[in-house]
């Protein structure tokens, strides 16, 4: 029965271009930080595409700057555009949850990308990336490239349990290789916070043999203090999520640089694309799908590397 | 350890005090940070901590004479982000026609600098003119450069151009003798403020129009154009700190210049000019500025307290070197 209900949809869309339009509603957080804007940008490449692919699909794209507008976004869709499917980051979990709970029940396919709500079950497909693999990648190269009692930095990020996770990850990793980490603190994935902090590490070790710089904002602070001080040939500086200009210095086989660990933001890609293929091929797409983080190495750093992302 | 040290001395004198507030504080931190890491009072680092503190320090020089004049301005941070990225643009676009050169610098600089003293007049004439308070102007303006600045960098990092940024590069690392041109740049426009605070006309009008608008304007002073002075002098400051800072790492982002604002009115009051206006002391300033940088600089030196908690002990000292000159202020 249902077989046949889509074949005839089918046949109907092939015949008059776009008769049963399907509207696809797509809720992110607006562009305020290098990894959003790639994700804007991902988001947007993505929609571009399914709309040429698909015309017989509409799309809604609404970017937001808080939780409060959000939900005011989530609630428009719902009431004026009719959405039949959600993809949604929420902005964050508790505030979201009830909202996009009470879209779920009214029947609408519900995806959620990266940050999971506060109540389990309420999506029907959750696609988001690995905060632990993502520092145990990390940690695992430390211990594959290091020798016991080195002495390496860590910078954390914004205090989340994004960065938590990932701290913990990394730590895991790197348990009795006989690395010591010397300091650790927040560089707020801020490159001008980075700076400083490097400056000053630099200033209080003598000896640094690499930096784990959990992402490449800050990776590139570190960078430039690490320059300044003329300390570039003696430690590494490990960065995360794969901006483009590291992975270009990666694929140079820049001696500072020499690998990357991906937390993409083409992940929304992955979210949107799965999405259609729900509701379009009948296809089932239910359950978790979660994206590990995988190690750029001068060998992939092309896959790696896309020329007009902002990121 | 410096409350004790205020306790002694205010039966001595309350005026002497009030001044050697800030100082006192400085020296306490400077102490601290000796005792706590031998490679504190290293070249290496004050060079650094002087060097990061001349953002800042400029833009609080300008700040200094905006709140003795009574006036507030919250938009220079996010100003800082915005010219910083029409600056990395602008030579972007020249280094594709003009190639990598001079000249591209050049622009790129008197570009900062007419930028931040446009954006300064747009501040005042709205305050002034208009007749909106500094604290709504500032508050708005400060929204849209944020926007705009994110816009103009599509959520991204706007970064000069490789070559470029070799050749920019040492506005920021290099100097004259071993001092950075930072640290050059802060000293200078320190001593410049110093001397226009207290040996012009244009500092006494505006710690009158602080202190009391009606009686200046009753007066002859020209409350308005002084008033619009200083928010044209305080853009064209944070277009002079972009020249400074887009050499550094040669990029501008949505988090650049993220609460330099606050970080600038803090490391005024800290320098015992008047939140209220009326009185400004454009070294105390400079002290506050320092005092600033030295507590995050001596955090990330030692293990001393949890990272989680740096915002509170900036917040402490904020308090204290306050506390340290208003107990014994004439007005008490």
């Amino acid at each position: 029965m249902t077989k046949l209900f889509i074949a005839t949809t089918a046949l109907a869309t092939v015949l008059t271009g776009a008769a049963a339009a399907e509207t696809i509603g797509v809720s992110i957080p607006a562009a305020t930080h290098g990894w959003a804007g790639a994700l804007n940008y991902h988001a947007e490449r993505t929609i571009a595409r399914l709309e040429e692919a698909h015309p017989d699909l509409d799309f809604v794209l609404a970017t937001t700057p808080d939780s409060a507008t959000q939900v005011s976004d989530l609630e428009d869709m719902m009431a004026t555009r009719g959405i039949d499917a959600l993809v949604v980051l929420p902005f964050e979990s508790e505030p979201l949850t009830g909202p996009i709970k009470r879209i779920a029940d009214s029947g609408t396919w519900v995806t959620v990308v990266d940050r999971g709500l506060a109540q389990e079950g309420i999506q029907n497909l959750y696609v988001a990336g690995d905060n632990a693999s993502f520092g145990s990648t990390a940690g695992e190269y430390f211990a594959e490239n290091l020798d016991e009692g080195s002495k390496v930095v860590v910078m954390r990020g914004i205090p989340s349990t994004v960065d938590n996770e990932r701290v913990e990850g990394f730590e895991g990793a790197i348990e009795g290789s006989g690395i010591e980490v010397v300091a650790m603190d927040h560089g707020n994935w801020n490159r001008d916070t980075a700076f400083t902090l490097m400056q000053d590490w630099l200033s209080r070790f003598p000896e640094i043999d690499a930096v784990w710089a959990a992402d490449d904002d800050m990776a590139v602070g570190a960078l430039a203090a690490i320059e300044q001080a003329g300390r570039i040939d003696e430690m590494f500086v490990v960065g995360g999520a794969g901006m483009k200009e590291m992975v270009a210095r990666i694929a140079e086989g820049d001696e500072t640089v020499p690998v990357n660990v991906t937390y993409p933001p083409a992940m929304i890609s992955t979210a949107i694309e799965m999405t259609v293929l729900g509701l379009t091929s009948g296809a089932p797409m239910t359950g978790d799908f979660i994206i590990s983080s995988e190690l750029i190495t001068q060998e992939n750093a092309e896959d790696f590397y896309f020329e007009d992302s902002p990121y | 350890m410096a409350h004790a040290e205020t306790k002694t001395r205010r039966r001595g004198g309350s005026i002497d005090l009030k001044v050697i507030g800030p100082i006192v504080a400085l020296i306490a931190l400077v102490l601290i940070g000796v005792a706590l890491n031998p490679n504190f009072l290293s070249y290496a680092n004050i060079t650094n901590v002087l060097a990061r503190s001349a953002f800042i320090g400029i833009i609080a020089v300008g700040m200094t004479f905006v709140i003795t004049a009574g006036g507030l301005d919250l938009s220079v941070g996010s100003m800082a982000a915005f010219v910083a990225g029409l600056a990395i643009l602008t030579m972007n676009v020249l280094t594709d026609s003009w190639g990598v050169g001079l000249p591209v610098i050049l622009v790129g600089v008197a570009l900062a600098l007419v930028a931040g003293l446009v954006a300064g007049l747009i501040n005042g004439l709205l305050i002034t003119r208009v007749g909106i308070e500094a604290f709504i102007v500032t508050l708005g303006t400060m929204g849209i450069y944020r926007s705009l600045i994110t816009w103009l960098a599509d959520g991204g990092t706007l970064s000069l151009g490789f070559e470029m940024r070799e050749l920019y590069r040492p506005v920021y690392y290099g100097g004259i003798a071993g001092i950075s041109w930072p640290i050059i740049a802060f000293a200078v426009i320190a001593i410049l403020g110093e001397v226009v605070m207290r040996h012009t006309a244009f500092g006494r009008h505006c710690a009158a129009i602080g202190s009391n608008e009606k009686v200046a304007r009753y007066s002859s002073i020209a409350v308005l154009k002084v008033r619009l002075a200083t928010y044209v002098l305080l853009g064209l400051l944070v277009g002079f700190a972009v020249v400074m800072y887009v050499p550094r790492l040669g990029s501008a982002s949505a988090s650049t210049g993220l609460l330099w604002e606050l970080e600038a009115i803090a490391a005024v009051i800290i320098g015992g000019t008047l939140l209220k206006g009326g009185f400004g002391r454009v070294w105390g300033t400079v002290v506050g500025v320092l005092i600033l940088s030295l507590i995050g600089n001596i955090l990330n030196l030692t293990d001393f307290v949890s990272p989680y908690l740096n915002g509170a002990i900036q917040g402490a000292v904020i308090i204290l070197a306050v506390v340290l000159q208003r107990k014994t202020g004439t007005d008490r």
